[in-house]
């Protein structure tokens, strides 16, 4: 039962698997917030999504995964320069995490011991280069959400407490997932999303069947069921591995440009992080989809994911924010 | 109901739930402490494995594990404390109805986690409003209700342990049927359920009552025993009912990510699927008052939404943590070990030469405790919705408290509304944050019949006491013209109605702080402004259409936030 539920496996929700494929391709996109109602299966993708990521290679014994042996933090001592391949991290920070726990302390046992000052690097650090998860996000506490924010925003974490003076990099693809009913999200942590999806139930008989199918094939029949979507999972890694290096390829048309500059201003997104996410974000479709530039349709397809939850929030507004995208965009791009 | 059936279906959900603890998750049980509970307690101390009782606010070092700080002196190295979630078993969480929003969610997470842990959750909710989170029942595969029955009626009857053991080693060879499947999955879709944990949790439910009996396959009647133990309390509508049932389930179910087109696809199954005895065996099940049950739920749903940002005002031992700062004790604060040990941790070293204690600690490392505690603002919306309102300005009304709950959302305030027409006063919203849904019962609400005003005020002052318990501070807004003609106790007449609103009012002044009343008669008139003199508060008259500025007088009559 440890083996995750493969991500292939997953019936429908394709708007959730494709922000996540994305930000797998492209992790400069920032993160992907998943909403829903219970049961529709939110943290079922985002275990499933650890286990597709490819490998990234690392500097052994790296506390904070660096790349290279000269970007490795001082404090950490690493004496090894070799580089060895590990799964891409995807770190779950629980709800009732300490503050201590996110950014690192002073390490207890080093200071009990041996009566040095040490650092004890935090879910951050672990958390470089790779996922940071955390599940019913909007029940996070505040004074977590605004460490959050900064580090999200500067890619550094910066301790400065007891003593010590640690920075590192941190640079992380924030997954959030939540229920919408149990609480809202800080316009600002919102922000630090890339994409946005929401998730509903499937709503065909047939699908729901088959997703009681799969579930109870892959607790019943674990070997045989797992045995063929890991073959999907891994068509679908090495198609995430191509995209990566088609990403610099792609061509961005100055139309291009022109048209997403003009879906901001028609949707009046605050600041320029919503354009610059769309067409981060489009690119990185065209790369999947194999495309050599970036063309209408993949900006159509992201619209509502990208700008979604950065419309200047009218609470009364029953439409919903993705009936305002897929408006703007007909007008827009028509 | 006979009351035995009910505790029938107690015990095969505990055996079913002692065959497979980690792929049921567990059982809700609802009952009031008594002889009854205790059975059905003794009964489920007898299931197998190691069970652990937790409390609603248990800690999460106790929970996950933490640092043994007397150990880990002792030792001079890091000694952990194995959390309770380390070892798989069964959670019992007494009091579940006041479990917090947080332990919530971190409990989900560890059912959702292949941990082996399973969960009863024993809710002793009074009234309907109080329940275990759905977060969590929803993940319980079994929901049973014990209040009702009669401690004679009950006996622990569970099998010996050997026949649970030989009921888990065949659940493996139990094949699975296409059509157990699909029957299972239609007939949620037909009682309104939406999640799909549902389906399969009665499908795991199902194989483990043919386990237990023994089967070689899942036959029609695991199925409707599974269908019976999992869906009744899911249920948000009634298949096939009159219509009027219908129309009224959904509207006291304004579920927002519920796809309506795609219930209504669901509804009308393929060929072999309607399974009329199915349904007909859920449906008997179904609680008496499936609506009511239903209202409540978003109820209990809502109230539990406006905790998570921790809004509760307990002195300054308890909320939100704050870093710890330096300071001595004086008795009021309590000290943080952990930073105080932290603190003095660096210095061990060099002062352990000059004296012969194990650990040092200075004045200066003292670390006191800090918490942040917050009220948030509760406004209670009272609207008269009766007939003189709703031919005057009911619409206008609405508008303004449109624009309210637009001003409420920006500074972050809880909501509530209640409405007071016919004979009665209901709370169509309890206090939540959650503004699309306070629109949704607002524009909802029918206008017409008599004014029981003091029916609204009484039910706006019991809110304010709910409110005031939980932490918040209630304040309200009263749209009404006043003209109050039903008395409390549903009769109409002037007189009697207005010396009980004048009572009622009295009520509602003692249990808020801040209020205002706005009058929305056609023409403004001394009943409002009488009203507001009862109640101390400011009479607000509603302007001819203008909402705006409607509620810029009110903001400022409530004390502009």
């Amino acid at each position: 039962m440890t083996t995750p539920f493969p991500f292939s496996a997953i019936v429908g929700q394709t708007q959730m698997k494709l922000a996540m494929v994305l930000t797998a391709i492209d992790p400069g996109i920032g993160g992907v917030l998943v909403f829903g109602d219970r049961g529709t299966g939110k943290s079922t993708a985002v275990r499933a999504l650890a286990a597709l990521l490819p490998p990234v290679t690392v500097v052994r014994g790296c506390p904070v995964n660096s790349e290279r042996p000269e970007d490795c933090p001082d404090w950490a001592a690493v004496t090894a320069t070799d580089l060895t391949t590990r799964p891409t991290p995807v770190v779950d920070l629980p709800l009732g995490v300490t503050e201590d726990r996110v950014t690192g302390a002073l390490d207890i046992e080093r200071a009990l011991t041996q009566g040095e000052k040490a650092f004890e690097p935090g879910l951050l650090a672990r958390a470089n280069r790779g996922y940071l998860y955390i599940d019913e996000v909007n029940l996070l506490e505040d004074h977590i959400v605004d460490l959050l924010l900064d580090v999200a925003q500067s890619g550094v974490n910066a301790v400065e407490r007891e003593g010590l003076s640690i920075r590192h990099a941190a640079r992380f693809v924030l997954v959030g997932s939540g229920n919408p009913e149990e609480g809202e999200l800080r316009p600002q942590l919102l922000d630090r999303f890339g994409l946005s999806v929401e998730v509903t139930s499937p709503d065909t008989i047939e699908d729901r069947i088959e997703v009681i199918r799969r579930r109870s094939a892959y607790e019943t029949e674990t070997e045989t069921f797992l045995a063929h979507w890991q073959a999907e999972d891994a068509a679908l890694r090495a198609r995430i591995l191509a995209a990566r290096t088609a990403l610099a390829g792609v061509a961005t048309p100055e139309d291009i440009l022109r048209d997403c500059a003009n879906l901001s201003l028609a949707l009046g997104t605050d600041g320029l992080r919503g354009e610059l996410t769309l067409l981060r974000a489009a690119r990185a479709l065209a790369a999947h989809e194999g495309a050599a530039a970036i063309t209408r349709d993949q900006l159509r397809a992201i619209a509502p994911l990208a700008l979604g939850h950065r419309l200047r929030r009218d609470p009364l507004d029953e439409a919903g924010s993705t009936a305002r995208v897929t408006r703007a965009v007909a007008d827009v791009l028509a | 109901m006979s009351a035995p059936l009910a505790w029938t279906r107690t015990m095969r959900a505990m055996a079913a739930l002692a065959v497979n603890p980690a792929g049921l998750g567990g059982l809700t049980l609802r009952a009031r402490v008594g002889p009854v509970r205790q059975t059905a307690e003794a009964a489920l101390a007898k299931l197998p494995g190691p069970q652990r009782r937790i409390h609603p606010e248990i800690s999460d070092t106790q929970l996950f594990g933490g640092l043994n700080i007397a150990a880990s002196l002792a030792e001079g190295r890091m000694v952990r404390d194995p959390g309770l979630v380390e070892t798989p078993g069964l959670l019992i969480l007494p009091m579940a109805e006041r479990c917090p929003p947080g332990l919530a969610a971190r409990l989900g997470q560890l059912l959702d986690a292949p941990s082996g842990h399973a969960l009863v959750l024993l809710d002793e909710g009074a009234e309907p409003e109080e329940a275990a989170p759905m977060g969590l029942q929803d993940r319980l595969a079994f929901h049973v209700d014990l209040s009702g029955l009669h401690w004679s009626q009950v006996a622990a009857t569970l099998p010996a342990p050997a026949e649970i053991d030989a009921a888990r080693a065949r659940l493996a060879d139990l094949p699975l049927s296409e059509t157990a499947l699909a029957t299972l999955t239609t007939l949620a879709v037909q009682f309104g359920i939406d999640s799909l944990r549902a389906p399969i949790l009665a499908l795991t439910a199902a194989r483990a009552l043919a386990a237990l009996d023994g089967a070689e396959a899942l036959c029609e009647a695991h199925l409707t025993e599974a269908a019976e133990l999992v869906y009744p309390v899911r249920a948000t509508q009634l298949p096939e009912t009159p219509e009027d049932t219908e129309e009224t389930s959904e509207d006291k179910t304004p579920d927002p990510d519920t796809e309506d087109a795609g219930d209504d696809t669901a509804t009308d199954p393929g060929p072999e699927l309607p399974d009329e005895m199915l349904i007909d065996a859920v449906a008997a099940l179904l609680p008496d008052g499936l609506l009511d049950r239903v209202a409540a739920r978003t109820r209990a749903r809502g109230a539990l939404s406006g905790g998570g940002a921790g809004a509760r005002r307990r002195g300054n031992r308890h909320g939100r943590p704050l870093p710890a700062r330096p300071g001595r004790p004086d008795g009021r604060a309590r000290i943080d070990v952990i930073a105080t040990l932290r603190a003095a941790a660096p210095w061990q070293a060099l002062r352990a030469r000059h004296g012969a204690a194990r650990v040092v600690i200075h004045p200066g490392d003292i670390r006191l405790r800090r918490y942040e505690d917050r009220s948030d603002r509760l406004v209670i919306f009272v609207v008269d919705a009766s007939g003189s309102a709703a031919m005057a300005r009911l619409a206008e009304a609405k508008g303004a408290v449109e624009l309210l709950l637009g001003q409420a959302y920006a500074r972050r305030d809880h909501v509530a509304v209640v409405a007071f027409r016919g004979s009665a006063a209901e709370t169509l919203l309890p206090p939540t944050r959650s503004l699309v849904q306070a629109k949704r019962r607002l524009a909802a609400l029918p206008g017409g019949g008599g004014t029981p005003l003091a029916a609204g005020l009484q039910a706006a002052a019991a809110l304010s006491d709910q409110a005031r318990r939980r932490g918040l501070t209630p304040a309200f807004a009263l749209l009404t013209d006043g003209r109050a003609n039903v008395a409390l106790d549903g009769k109409s007449g002037r007189a009697a109605a207005r010396a009980d609103a004048e009572t009622t009012a009295a009520l509602l002044r003692g249990a808020t702080d801040q209020g205002c009343v706005i009058d929305t008669a056609p023409r403004p008139g001394r009943e409002a402004a009488a009203l507001a003199g009862y109640l101390a508060v400011d009479c607000i008259t509603l302007p001819r259409a203008d909402a705006q500025r409607l509620s810029g007088a009110i903001d400022s009559a409530l004390g502009g936030g």
